[in-house]
């Protein structure tokens, strides 16, 4: 098979949205080789996602389903992915670089010594080659690095630096089933239980977000006689009563900065930054946060920069493209409320 | 029994990083410190290495910087430290590094746990790791908030790992990769006798001849490092009562199109 394989990565069952972003830089390097994109489709509710890849690009469907493959784990589904690239020899492997994107094509690419670009913002063929341009040192530079040897090249690409393709209505691909590499008893690692978060939006793949740093400490409002440490009950408050309002107004994902994750205020998964989830939205308002460095690298490449701040020299406001200078406590409220009123909701 | 725990020097989080004319990168005359998501793994090593009774041997694959992220760590209380530098390994190239790394595992011998940062910020990736496991034939866990349970006598080991959707309780049995994530402790400061201790180490150096390995086949090349396009500097100050602020904020959000 000469084609480039684009795997669909779905959690319970939905496509995550990545996912088709990942499959238009697919069809943008099979369309450079002249070769077809065959999605791969591993685990279950295949039949349903297969429908979904053709209309987002698909020439081809694989789909691999076995009871060892029903939730996503490294070993099961690296070992089928491994040997479709070792019998097929496809010209590339793409997929969305999510925590599960990342390892699965890092542990094909190892297993068959191929060459692999990770976290790509932007792709270009030369001789076959592929070259891509990703975030090093923290995103302070650019590093543009190329294929220089192997057969498969495995690429993941970096969530919102790719625009999936429009769907196509009507478009019914080739679907043809594979079967599993290992079963249950080769495998070592098991699953005891999957907590989930209820009701969080996925910070790296939000068009939106609204982040809250040390001044959510500077809220108004007492704390109760028995809430222990006053700040921190203070600023759990405003992420809950002030912050989510607005982010839930704007159909936002909450953010925060390490002082206020390293405080208690709020946990670690919500934090942007160096040592924490690197964001590129179309909007991003940061309320109560200074701008230090480590900051700015998880969140210097988003569109449009807010920043609401008391102080007038925050460094925050030397990033931003609107700066309201004044006490969060007053302006989200206002600005909860004139969203609310303005678009209707 | 030993734990593994690779780390490297990267420049100082608040350094101002800058690619040259020649595509070369450089951080003036800025620090380096041990790359921030590896204190979490070295603290965890040193922690690992107690509750197994075995020793914590912290590895550095690249050139004589690294060796400040090495004298660190020995300063926080790893036993152990080591170097692999050879003309033959690009430690860029991810397949190339794990190939030199995984070969060090097996030279030290007795390891039941390796441990990594979540990621590296110079090269910002964590594909290396992953990479790592596979080549040893091991089960990587990536993403580790908290190691739950380990028998190192029984060879089995709990962890709950930290997903996009929430967060996962695995079991593995040892040995194992683990990248652990930041929540996972709170790393130590070095003590100054472990700083003196260290500033006196000293660090043996190995090739790819010492971990009998021939160089592997390189697979990816950094070509050049490019500065960030330029932002766009336009600012607006918003002034007024908090009301008039917003007013005038969403105005200007719904004529950018992000509302
Ligand atoms: C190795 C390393 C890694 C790091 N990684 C990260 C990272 O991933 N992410 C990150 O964010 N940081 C990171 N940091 C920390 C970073 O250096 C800063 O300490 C941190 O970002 C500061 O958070 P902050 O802006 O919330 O707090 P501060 O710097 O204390 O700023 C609080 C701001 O709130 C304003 N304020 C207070 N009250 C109000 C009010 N009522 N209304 C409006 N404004 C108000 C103040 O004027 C001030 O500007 C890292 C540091 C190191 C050394
Ligand atoms: N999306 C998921 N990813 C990984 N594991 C899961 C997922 N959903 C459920 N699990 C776990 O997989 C096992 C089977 O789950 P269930 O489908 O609920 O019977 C249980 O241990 C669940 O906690």
């Amino acid at each position: 098979m000469s084609a480039v394989i684009a795997w669909v990565e779905a959690f319970n069952g939905k496509a995550i949205p990545a996912t088709w972003e990942a499959l238009a830089a697919a069809r943008m390097l099979a369309d450079k080789f002249a070769v077809p994109v065959v999605a791969l489709i591993i685990g279950e509710g295949g039949e349903a996602l297969a429908a979904e890849a053709g209309q987002f690009g698909a020439d081809e469907v694989l789909l691999c389903a076995d009871s060892s493959l029903n939730n996503y784990r490294l070993e099961a589904y690296a070992g089928v992915l491994t040997a479709l690239v070792q019998s097929h020899h496809p010209r590339a492997v793409v997929a969305a670089a999510t925590s599960r994107g990342r390892e699965l094509l890092a542990a094909s690419a190892a297993d068959t010594d191929s060459p692999m670009l990770g976290d790509v913002l932007s792709l270009s063929v030369g001789d076959g080659w592929i070259s891509a341009d990703r975030a090093g040192y923290a995103g302070k530079v650019l590093s543009e690095t190329q294929v220089v040897g192997g057969e498969t090249q495995f690429v993941t690409v970096r969530s919102r630096a790719f625009k999936a393709l429009d769907p196509k209505a009507g478009a019914a691909p080739q679907v043809s089933s594979l079967a599993p590499a290992l079963s249950e008893d080769q495998i070592v690692s098991k699953v005891e239980s999957f907590e989930t978060e209820a009701g969080t939006v996925n910070l790296t793949d939000a068009a939106v977000i609204v982040s809250g740093g040390r001044g959510m400490a500077n809220n108004p409002k007492d704390a109760p006689a028995d809430a222990g440490d006053a700040a921190v009950w203070k600023a759990r408050d405003g992420f809950a009563n002030v912050l989510q309002p607005l982010a839930d107004t704007l159909g936002a994902a909450v953010g925060a900065s390490r002082a206020a994750v390293d405080a208690g205020y709020i946990p670690y998964a919500h934090q942007v930054g160096q040592t924490g989830k690197v964001v590129a939205p179309d909007l991003y308002i940061a309320a109560g946060i200074s701008g230090a460095i480590q900051h700015q690298a998880g969140m210097r490449t988003s569109k449009i920069i807010v920043a609401i701040n008391k102080d007038k020299e925050a460094p925050i406001f030397k990033m931003a493209r609107y700066g309201l200078v004044g006490d969060l406590y007053q302006i989200i409220p206002a600005l909860t409320a004139e969203v609310k009123k303005r678009l209707g909701k | 029994m030993s734990v593994v725990v690779f780390t490297r020097s990267t420049p100082d989080t608040a350094a101002k990083v800058e690619a040259d004319a020649s595509g070369g990168v450089s951080w003036g005359d800025a620090a380096t410190v041990v790359n921030p998501w590896d204190e979490y793994a070295l603290e965890e090593g040193i922690l690992q290495a107690k509750a197994g009774a075995g020793k914590a041997v912290v590895v550095a694959i690249g050139g004589e910087m690294h060796s400040e992220a090495l004298k660190h760590s020995l300063a926080m209380g790893l036993d152990e430290a080591a170097r692999v530098e050879d003309a033959g390994i690009d430690p860029t190239d991810s397949l190339a590094y794990a190939t030199a790394a995984a070969a060090v595992v097996k030279k030290i011998a007795d390891v039941d746990l390796v441990l990594f940062g979540k990621e590296s910020v110079d090269v910002g990736s964590d594909q290396h790791i992953v990479q790592t496991a596979r080549k040893l034939g091991w089960t990587m866990l990536s993403y580790v908030s908290k190691i739950v349970a380990v028998d190192y006598a029984a060879k089995t080991i709990k962890v709950e790992r930290m997903l996009e959707e929430g967060r996962q309780v695995v079991t593995s049995r040892l040995p194992v990769v683990i990248s652990v994530m930041k929540d996972i402790n709170e790393p130590r400061y070095p003590s100054f006798i472990g700083i003196r201790k260290a500033s006196k180490a000293v660090i043996p150096l190995w090739s790819l001849g010492d971990l009998g390995i021939a160089a592997p086949p390189p697979r990816t090349k950094v070509a050049r490092y490019k500065n960030l396009p330029a932002r766009d500097t336009r600012f607006e100050l918003i002034e007024g009562t908090p009301e008039e602020q917003a007013k005038v904020l969403v105005d200007r959000l719904i004529e950018e199109k992000v509302l």
